[in-house]
């Protein structure tokens, strides 16, 4: 397995450092930033596999970085991180681009892990972000625009509310007798309707529920 | 404003006020004398400005009690022919229409003459200020005062209909209001601003004791505990939650629905025990006897979790669909055999599952040595 090149992006000091202690040996960590100018500087110049993005930062937060970075079209994988588990905070850092999101509580193996697997182009759902998602996209208010977009499938529903429920993508795989792959196709799946979903309740739902 | 003692005519009222305005005595006095003659509104005003005002210190004894009894004569007099000329003409009997004007009158003199010297300066300066800024206003104000009097007099030749009159002095009245708006949005204008401050200094104090009961509180036990990592991390997720709850949750009622009571159960099952319980929930819903029951067994699934299993984290999950509410219990501890389990024991067969059957509902448990235990209960809504 190669290693990861990560730039850790949080404007508290003793945090990045705590980080950088506690990931795996298969992480390296290769830079750290501490507000959206540096980032975004360090990033055109390291030119890392995944940035670890911290969402509350000066000078316009995580989603500033998402902005700058991905727009002008950088190829670069973004993993939100944070304490806040404010739904506008989360759906606003995924809508932005982000490919995960965890809070940081997490522990340094599975911080590990999800590195790992956003760095392989895959999805990374805490259980919060799973049930933001099934709430979002529960309501049957209004028809949805684009239906391809706008709703999740069986599937996708059942892998979200595993996720919810606190289980690991293996665990995942196993109890619906498919493979870690296709557990990972769903969710990635469900990552790109949250990005790309025009279902007007998806910000306002946001916006109306703060925190869980 | 003071009466002063000495140079007065009767009581020094006319004098003392003409001090505060600026005046001549002269103007006031005839001023007394001319509303003396409409229904003698003039005596009504002296008595009561006599009655609210203090009398000037004695600086000059000796000049105490002279009176100008001359003066006193001549204005008498002066009111004497004025009356007898009113009476002749039939403008005594102006009647209601005076009143509004001698109340108003009298009132803000009263009023004026009560304020602090400080205030009555600001109320000047600040009206002054404020009819030259507005010289629009101020002109319309004065149209309308000036309309209103003509309009007046000329009621008065045409008594027998008192409303005409009563009419102008509405229109008096507000052409006075439409002057003094100005003042009286700015004092309201300073008064909104007083309040907002206040609010913000309650809220910061607030704040602060806030922090300094809980958050200070719970770092000092956090230091005490330093040699026990379960506890220092019981101490700060419990500490976590409550600063969460103050700063985003809208304050509610923990047992009003059902996502609350599921929370509420959780946080103090996490701390009673010491073991971090991860909650997710999707939907809500009000509580009814089937869903209390559901809280009351998830809580001991909760408990099962914490103490027995050996996992390092508890995750639940609730769901809440139109037709039903689900509730997922889940450890990554040791599990076990659910037949090993005796009778007896009244854990899962009878708290868990026997209540969620009596309600209506299912309790399901999945277990294996090695692979955790997850519980899952459900209960049909009846609520909305």
């Amino acid at each position: 397995m190669k290693t990861v090149r990560v730039l850790i992006v949080d404007d508290h000091r003793l945090f990045r450092s705590g980080v950088r202690a506690e990931l795996g040996p298969s992480i390296q960590v290769v830079g750290e930033a501490e507000d959206v100018e540096s980032a975004v500087a360090t990033i055109a110049e390291l030119e890392p596999d995944v940035v670890l993005l911290d969402v509350h930062m000066p000078g316009g937060g995580g989603v500033e970085v998402l902005r700058r970075v991905l727009g002008s079209g950088a190829q670069v994988r973004f993993l939100a991180l944070s304490v806040s588990d404010a739904a506008e905070d989360v759906i606003g850092v995924i809508r932005g681009g982000a490919r995960g999101y965890v809070t940081k509580t997490i522990s340094g193996a599975e911080l590990t892990d999800a590195i790992s697997r956003v760095a392989d182009g895959d999805a990374v759902f805490s259980p919060r972000l799973a049930g933001f998602v099934l709430d979002a996209f529960a309501s049957t208010e209004a028809p949805p625009i684009d239906p391809e977009l706008d709703s999740l499938t069986q599937r996708e529903r059942e892998v979200l509310r595993l996720i919810a429920r606190g289980y690991a993508y293996k665990e995942i795989a196993k109890e619906l007798f498919i493979s870690v792959k296709t557990v990972e196709t769903h969710v990635s799946s469900v990552l790109r309707k949250l990005q790309l979903s025009n279902r007007h309740e998806l910000s306002r739902w946001a916006t109306a529920r703060r925190l869980v | 404003m003071l009466r002063p003692r000495a140079g007065r005519v009767v009581a020094g009222v006319a004098q003392g006020a003409a001090a505060q305005l600026r005046l001549d005595p002269v103007v006031l006095r005839l001023a007394f004398v001319l509303l003396t003659i409409l229904d003698g509104v003039g005596v009504v005003a002296y008595a009561a400005l006599w009655m609210f005002t203090a009398t000037e210190q004695q600086e000059h004894p000796d000049r105490a009690g002279s009176r100008d009894w001359g003066q006193v004569a001549a204005y008498g007099l002066l009111g004497f022919a004025f009356g007898a000329l009113a009476l002749v003409s039939g403008a005594a009997a102006g009647g209601l229409a005076m009143w509004p004007i001698a109340v108003g009158g009298i009132g803000s003199l009263i009023l004026w003459q009560q304020a602090e010297p400080g205030r009555r300066q600001k109320w000047m300066t600040s009206t002054v200020g404020r009819v030259r800024a507005t010289w629009v206003r101020s002109g319309i104000g004065l149209l309308l005062v000036g309309v209103g009097v003509v309009g007046f007099l000329a009621a008065q030749d045409q008594l027998a209909q008192a409303s005409t009159g009563l009419v102008f002095t509405a229109v008096v009245l507000g052409g006075v209001a439409l002057i003094a708006a100005p003042w009286l949005a700015g004092l309201w204008r300073e008064l909104q601003k007083e309040r907002t401050e206040r609010i913000r200094q309650e809220e910061r104090a607030e704040v602060a004791a806030h922090v300094h009961d809980s958050v200070l509180h719970t770092l000092t036990l956090i230091q005490r505990a330093a040699h026990d990592p379960r506890e220092v991390t019981r101490l700060a997720r419990s500490q976590e939650r409550d600063l969460r709850n103050w700063l985003y949750m809208p304050k509610q009622d923990a047992d009003a629905t059902l996502a609350a009571a599921v929370r509420r159960a959780a946080a103090e099952e996490e701390d009673a025990h010491g073991v971090p319980i991860e909650i997710v929930c999707v939907g809500d819903c009000d509580l009814d006897d089937g869903l209390r029951a559901m809280v009351h067994a998830s809580r001991q699934a909760m408990v099962n979790a914490a103490k027995y299993s050996e996992s390092p984290v508890v995750s639940v999950y609730l769901e809440v669909e139109p037709d039903e509410a689900t509730v997922f219990v889940r450890d990554r501890g040791k599990g076990f055999v659910l037949d090993d389990v005796p009778d007896d024991r009244m854990g899962i067969r009878q708290s868990i599952i026997g209540r969620m059957e009596r309600f209506g509902g299912t309790g399901r448990v999945k277990t294996a040595p090695g692979e955790g235990t997850e519980i899952m209960l459900t209960m049909k809504r009846t609520t909305g």
